[in-house]
């Protein structure tokens, strides 16, 4: 029993992360039906730019609850930047051309960054600050939970309830819903459908490099590479709670960080990797949408 | 229809530049080549490996070189891809007309390109694949580290003789040759000395997430846990291990030589064991005269073990055609084989009959943040 | 016998090329630099990878990024086939055999996907089939049979020039007849309106499982010409990156047109050749250029044209 919550608590923390990661994929598809294959590689500038930050800053040395706090906002803000930047250039032009065209920039993006960032970053794993040091928040009985697991979670929450809020109580956000939901009508509506993508593109950046930055902080290892595989399994997380979908792509991504866990800890580690598929597979043949996906009629 | 004309147009020019590319033809210089993965997944055991091959050519040719000539070493990128390792020496052997080839430190890399020198009859020097079947493919290959069976074996008798453990947990990189061929060797040895294997689990190279297998591991009580992978996991699963509350001991194999890994795993990996090419303790002066020349060349850098091997790959490339006296492939394969007592920084090395180097192995522990030594296995 | 007659004489251009591969090998491999050849040779294999997808892709319109996968498939089962027959193999009739077996082996795992694609669209689709070649490449990750993370060595090198521009020309002629032909004109009818080729009477369900099988099996063939002529095989060679890769090609010649695959595999394969020069920055070089190209040419580099000999002729699909 001990070990089944020591696993569960592995695993919430872990979905949180890709948690995360999910929600910027799914805005970015919600309103350009694009996979935004750069968008992993925009978690892993997060972390970088929280390292780099939190070194400048002196923050590297002093751990603080209000260092960790200004290094997360600065890496949001700069990587916010990175993703109005990245749509502005690579994706703004294609918007009228078929979508396989946009796909292949966003390839492009996304190499541009791994391979710049293994020149400009170096190609060996760095050492992330502690801004906070951790330490077991409670034992009980042979259950551990650090207070970085915690803040993981209870950060992503607020995060993911921020959003929420933008999307459903303001202006913007209600003009994020109504692109989302058809981009002709809303343009027509005198929606500055422009706008609305660049600040797409910033919430979902800025929230990659929070998840970045906390991975950091709970695995104190970075590297230029670093978003490859997340950047996938997040991804396969949108799409398994319905990819446009923001309850979707905070189930997905807890569903996917607990079977992860679950998978290598009951079953075999070694097919960690196949089982999250053939999982997504299964559901996607009962529920070709996803979990939350909206089934939209075909009209002829 | 113009703009597609010229596009195909500037492509066909484009390709046929490639083609009329010149070859470097042997001039008062000897070309070797150097061939490893400067970008892609294991990028940094390709910039590792080529600082220390660097700095041997430096060594090399401030003291005159080899016969009358300097050395030139042309140095490929195979992307982390077994296929493009093969361009990557083709290119080398083919093009550059390279009289050597020094690379890779993957053994799926080596193996795939080995044919290659093989066939041209081209030595080739791998600096750290430890895959025992990479210098069977050939008489022209040969390698300048130890090979997975000595030092998992290794690890196994020190684990079960020296430290008393009993029962043992394994953590493998399952998508890393080295990483798997380490294990069966330690669980071989493990078995025959009465050892026991309590549980197995594996990660794959890159993973940052290891809570899962740990508990696993937690669960099943080991005295010892053998973690034979590369630091950039390594360093990363003592501190999760730490987290979780596992005191087993960790065990490790040469992927573990590296500052980053006292850096990342600070604490956690206090009291860790791992066999390794050489211990920065050592006072032989091969030892001490290159940590002084990496960290006057690298900015006061600590080498990891790629760099040393790349170091000694290199310099006992220049020793076999200073040996030589030719640059004929045959002529150098032949010095090479017949290395003896080479003074390597990773110990005297010994070219043996299945051209595996032949060298002693030492047992590091991880004390206040430094490679200590503990003792010397001979082969 | 009048029918094997006009077989031949309708096959007799492809015949001839197909012949005339094995002198022509022999004349390369005597003068060529061993370096361009290899580079040609990745060519040729390319070429059939982005060709196959391109029916896939291109020309049905059902997003694949699985293709390494079958690839994978094709290669380990095509070599552990060639293994099986013992050191002493050196022949065009094994290495055929090992083809066609590794082919079908890689058409039953397309069956298998095909088959999911009747209810997915789109991106769910492309998820499905990243995640079944990814699935592929775990299961020989443990297969220790194969060799598992050691990867498979001692592959007999029986592939080469001739073999893999045999193949090429075959898979491009039987794919171009196959698009073109009346029959053919249904899979781009599904992917320029799948329930409007419904309505007409298209099977769409057939016809996205055969685009699959097809395109399935040549990624298969592909895979065994690659085992064969590296003569080690590693799943790290097959990773969902190389699927991308393949994609790429076929985005970057213009989705839906054949010639337009051959020149962006032969192109993209060159590429990174030519940038050596760069070293480190090479690859960062590559991805910009990628960028460049992509928004200078949104619709690839031919668009949905073929390049043919007469002159810049739409291609079939509008």
């Amino acid at each position: 029993m001990d070990q089944f919550i020591q696993q569960l608590i592995n695993g919430l923390s872990w979905g949180a992360i890709y948690a995360l990661i999910a929600l910027g994929y799914t805005m970015v598809y919600g309103v350009l039906r694009l996979i935004n294959f750069a968008h992993g590689d925009v978690y892993m500038v997060g972390a970088m730019m929280a390292y780099y930050i939190a070194h400048w800053l002196g923050f590297a040395v002093a751990p603080s609850a209000a260092g960790f706090v200004i290094v997360m906002v600065l890496s949001m803000t700069a990587c916010a930047l990175l993703g109005a930047l990245i749509e502005l250039v690579a994706y703004r032009r294609l918007r009228s051309q078929p979508r396989s065209s946009m796909l292949i920039t966003a390839i492009g993006v996304s190499m541009l960054l791994e391979f710049g960032g293994q020149r400009v970053f170096g190609p060996d794993p760095k050492f992330f600050p502690q801004l906070i040091e951790s330490h077991s928040l409670f034992r009980a009985g042979s259950v551990v939970m650090t207070n970085i697991d915690a803040l993981v979670i209870v950060v992503s929450l607020a995060l993911m309830i921020g959003l929420r809020w933008i999307v459903m109580k303001t202006r913007v956000g209600m003009a994020l819903r109504a692109v989302s939901f058809s981009y002709d009508a809303a343009a027509l509506m005198g929606i500055d459908v422009n706008r609305v993508l660049t600040l797409t593109f910033m919430l979902g950046s800025a929230l990659a490099a929070a998840a970045g930055t906390m991975v950091g902080l709970r695995n104190p290892k970075i590297d230029p590479l670093m978003g490859l595989m997340p950047g996938v399994k997040a991804f396969v997380a949108a799409v398994l709670g319905g990819i446009g979908n923001f309850p979707g792509a905070v189930v997905g991504g807890l569903l996917m960080g607990l079977t992860e866990t679950f998978v290598s800890a009951y079953l075999s580690s070694t097919y960690r990797d196949a089982v999250a598929f053939v999982i997504l597979i299964g559901v996607l043949l009962v529920k070709p949408t996803g979990l939350f996906g909206r089934v939209t009629v075909e009209k002829v | 229809m113009r703009r597609q004309h010229t596009i195909v147009t500037a492509l066909a020019l484009a390709l046929l530049a490639g083609a009329w590319s010149a070859c470097s033809p042997q001039g008062d210089e000897i070309v070797v080549g150097e061939y490893g993965s400067l970008t892609g997944g294991t990028a940094t055991f390709g910039t590792s490996t080529h600082e220390g091959v660097l700095l041997a050519l430096k060594k090399i040719n401030d003291a005159g070189g080899v016969l009358g000539k300097q050395v030139r070493v042309v140095t490929e990128d195979d992307q982390s891809k077994p296929e493009e390792a093969v361009t990557a020496v083709l290119k080398l052997v083919k093009q550059n007309q390279v009289v050597a080839v020094v690379g890779e430190v993957a053994s799926s890399r080596s193996l795939a390109a080995a044919p290659v020198c093989q066939s041209s009859k081209i030595p080739m020097l791998s600096s750290a694949s430890t895959n025992p079947k990479v210098t069977q493919v050939g008489d022209f290959i040969f390698r300048a580290c130890f090979i997975d069976p000595f030092q998992g074996s290794t690890m196994a008798k020190f684990a079960v003789n020296t430290l008393k453990a009993h029962k043992f947990a394994i953590l493998t990189d399952n998508k890393n040759d080295y990483s798997v061929g380490l294990t069966q060797f330690f669980r071989e040895t493990v078995k025959k000395l009465g050892g026991e294997i309590v549980v197995e689990e594996s990660y794959a190279e890159g993973d940052i997430e290891f809570k899962a297998q740990l508990t696993s591991i937690k669960a099943a009580q080991p005295d010892a846990i053998y973690v034979p992978g590369y630091y950039t996991e390594c360093a990363l699963i003592a501190r999760q291990a730490h987290e979780l509350g596992l005191t087993a001991t960790l065990l490790g194999g040469d992927g573990w030589d590296s500052p980053k890994t006292t850096e990342i795993g600070g604490k956690a990996v206090e009291g860790v064991y791992f066999t390794n090419h050489y211990s920065a303790e050592e006072q032989r002066p091969e030892v001490q005269q290159f940590l002084k020349e990496y960290r006057e060349a690298y900015k006061g850098k600590t080498p990891d073990a790629m760099a040393v091997l790349g170091y000694d790959a290199m310099s006992m490339m220049a020793d076999a055609l200073r040996r030589a006296g030719s640059t004929d492939g045959t002529q150098i394969r032949d010095a090479l084989a017949a290395t003896k007592d080479f003074p390597g920084v990773s110990g005297r090395i010994t070219i043996d009959k299945d051209r595996n180097a032949q060298k002693a192995i030492v047992v590091l522990k991880i004390e206040n943040g430094a490679f200590h030594f503990v003792e010397s296995i001979a082969p | 016998m009048a029918g094997l007659l006009h077989l031949l004489r309708r096959n007799a251009l492809v015949a001839v090329i197909v012949l005339a591969q094995w002198p022509l090998s022999m004349a390369l491999s005597r003068w060529l630099n061993p370096y361009y050849l290899q580079i040609i040779v990745y060519i040729g294999i390319n070429v059939i990878l982005a060709v196959s997808l391109n029916l896939i892709n291109g020309i049905t319109g059902q997003f694949s990024l699985g293709h390494a996968g079958f690839m994978a498939l094709g290669a380990y089962v095509s070599a552990a086939f060639t293994l099986s027959l013992g050191a002493s193999v050196a022949g065009t009739t094994e290495l055929l055999v090992a083809l066609l077996i590794g082919g079908f082996g890689a058409a039953v795992a397309g069956v298998l996907v095909g088959v999911p694609s009747l209810r997915l669209r789109g991106d769910y689709l492309a998820i499905v089939t990243l995640g079944f070649g990814e699935i592929i490449r775990v299961l020989i990750l443990n297969t220790n049979a194969v060799g598992g993370a050691r990867g498979l060595t001692g592959i007999a090198p029986l592939a080469g020039f001739g073999s893999v521009y045999g193949c090429a020309v075959v898979c491009v002629v039987m794919l171009w007849r196959l698009v073109h032909s009346t029959k053919g004109s249904a899979f781009a009818a599904i992917r320029e309106d799948e329930i409007a080729a419904a309505a007409m009477g298209v099977d769409t369900t057939r016809y996205k499982v055969i685009a699959f099988t097809i395109g399935a099996f040549w990624a298969g063939v592909a895979g065994g010409l690659f085992a064969h002529f590296i003569g080690y095989i590693h799943t790290n060679s097959f990773t969902f990156l190389k699927s991308i890769e393949i994609v790429v090609m076929v985005v970057l010649g213009g989705a839906g047109s054949i010639s337009g695959a051959i020149l962006a595999a032969a192109a993209l394969t060159v590429l990174p050749e030519l940038l050596r020069f760069g070293a480190e920055y090479r690859m960062i070089i590559y991805s910009l250029l990628l960028i460049v190209m992509m928004l200078t040419r949104p619709t690839g580099l031919l668009g949905n044209r073929e390049l043919t000999w007469r002159s810049w002729k739409p291609g079939t699909a509008h």
